[in-house]
């Protein structure tokens, strides 16, 4: 089985049109929205996991691409400002995927963006605010 | 005859300090020293034991002069980038609270507030050198007789600028959780209904009063590690408070004991010194703080072979019984067990977190060792003992 956590925009145009439920219908994916909403300027954005063999994931992939919508893994999307975490470990506790947790040997706070989900908890429970989420930013520019 | 095998004076530690030649040890290793040779070869081999905390600490705030302009103010309402400032000093003196949140921050309208910038962020931007804008008003009199000023300083600029923080470095501390079934916010952090979580907030074996419970050594006029800089104990903190249950070995089980420190802001650095945020709470600024023990005799080495296993503290309900004034704790737990990354609570696992960097706090305790070993850095004699208990 083959995961992957996406951030999926869709244009105005096709944001009325059902192409999520074609990935389990035509390519025998399975899928869990975990977030979903359409902006101001009529764009839609969802975080989507996508589970099932690594080729069907890709043709799936291919298929949303060639209706318009736009791909990215969410830690290309999600990133620690390392320059100001203090590394106090206030977001572990809140982060429900074990992307931020502590390292025993260094204790230090550890993210590892490919375990990241983008529910974005972390970002108003950090005290210094290091989190930085691209969508949530996009969002307040359109 | 003495009480104690070993003996040694702040002078002769200072001596050896000047000749390069004291052993300076952090906290934590001192755990291993203390544990490998006992307390009497450890007080012989080792002269200094450094620690360190870096939290956030409400209570923190500082006293700026910002000079006299032509023709003068006297300043009865005083601003700093929108954060508002006590101006009822003297006519350019003010005071700038870590937990002042600037003027017409939404505050907790919208739930949970965010509370972006105060006057911890202010205290930051100037450390880091940033112009800060100053507003101030007055009703104008004779001698001075300006009733608006606007500028910009820089920390540079200021005549005076003092950190003077009246309760910091909390002996113990909370363990937070929450057991009702609704998400709250508090100074101990986001709390997960029915116990989601629970958030603890202080260095353990490396915090400058575990390894001094009962303040033999530490006092007022203790030279310390400020924000990045030197500072001192000037006084026991508020809130202080050492008649509490403690263990066999006499760490404090509840909060107890705090400092009020002081140094000069013109010598930190910005970061040991950072603004924070509390999520529908408030702002508040984290500090960074590390204070030398002198090691007088095998009792004070005994202290600070303190370990986080040794130190209790407890758990106690923030949704219900900590707004209502109710004590009773949920359970007590080790240091040890909160640094695993769970706790039992009433049968319940329950994942903690740290609200205090102890990676910080290492470093910090680390870069006053290194202080000390260079000779850049000695130790003083508590002018004054704080009040404290018989142990």
């Amino acid at each position: 089985m083959y995961t992957r956590i996406l951030v999926l925009r869709f244009p105005p145009e096709i944001t009325d049109k059902p192409l999520v439920c074609s990935l389990a219908r035509e390519f025998d994916l399975c899928f869990n929205i975990l977030k979903a909403e359409i902006l101001p300027g009529q764009e839609g954005l969802m975080v989507l996991e996508l589970s099932g063999h690594k080729k069907h994931v890709s043709e799936g992939l291919k298929y949303l691409k060639a209706q318009g919508v736009k791909v990215k893994s969410v830690a290309q999307e999600i990133r620690r400002n390392d320059d100001i975490c203090i590394h106090c470990g206030a977001c572990t506790g809140i982060c429900p995927t074990n992307a931020l947790k502590i390292d025993p040997e260094t204790q230090e706070v550890r993210f590892d963006p490919k375990m990241c989900k983008g529910c974005e908890l972390c970002v108003v429970v950090c005290p210094v605010r290091a989190m930085e989420i691209r969508f949530a930013k996009e969002k307040a520019l359109t | 005859m003495s009480k104690y095998a070993v003996q040694k004076s702040i002078q002769e530690i200072n001596e050896k300090i000047k000749k390069g030649k004291a052993v300076v040890v952090t906290a934590d290793e001192m755990v291993e020293i203390v544990r490998e040779k006992g307390e009497k070869e450890a007080a012989k081999k080792v002269d200094v034991v450094t620690t360190g905390t870096f939290s956030p600490m409400c209570s923190s705030g500082a006293f700026i002069n910002f000079g006299h302009s032509v023709p003068g103010i006297k300043a009865s309402k005083v601003w700093l980038n929108g954060v508002p400032a006590y101006a009822g000093l003297a006519a350019v003196d003010i005071y700038i609270g870590c937990t002042e949140p600037r003027e017409g921050d939404p505050l907790n309208k919208v739930y949970p507030g965010e509370f972006l910038y105060g006057g911890g962020h202010v205290i930051q931007d100037l450390v880091s050198g940033k112009p800060v804008l100053l507003e101030a008003e007055a009703y104008g009199t004779h001698c001075y007789p300006r009733k608006r000023l606007e500028k910009r300083v820089t920390l540079k600029d200021l005549p005076f600028a003092q950190l003077c923080n009246p309760r910091n470095a909390y002996q113990n501390y909370n363990c937070a959780v929450n057991v009702t079934t609704k998400t709250i916010y508090t100074y101990m952090g986001t709390l997960k209904p029915k116990m989601g979580n629970a958030n603890y907030c202080t260095s353990g074996q490396l915090s400058p009063l575990f390894n001094d419970p009962y303040y033999k050594t530490i006092g007022m006029g203790t030279r310390i590690f400020l924000g990045g800089g030197i500072g001192y104990i000037v006084s026991h903190g508020t809130q202080h408070n050492p008649d509490v249950p403690r263990t066999e070995k006499g760490i404090p089980k509840r909060p107890s004991g705090t400092l009020m420190v002081l140094g000069d802001l013109k010598g930190m650095n910005s970061r040991y010194l950072v603004g924070v945020s509390i999520l529908g709470y408030g702002c508040s600024l984290a500090v960074g703080i590390g204070v030398p023990i002198p090691i007088l005799n095998e009792e004070i080495a005994m202290y600070t072979g303190v370990s986080d296993e040794d130190i209790v503290t407890q758990v106690v309900d923030y949704g219900l019984d900590y707004p209502m004034g109710k004590g009773k704790p949920l359970a007590e737990v080790t240091y040890k067990e909160l640094r695993s990354g769970s706790i039992r609570v009433n049968g319940k696992e329950v994942p903690t977190s740290p609200l205090s960097s102890y990676a910080r706090a290492k470093e910090i305790a680390s870069k006053l060792k290194k202080w000390i070993e260079e000779g850049q850095f000695l130790l003083t004699e508590a002018q004054a003992p704080l009040p404290t208990v018989e142990g």
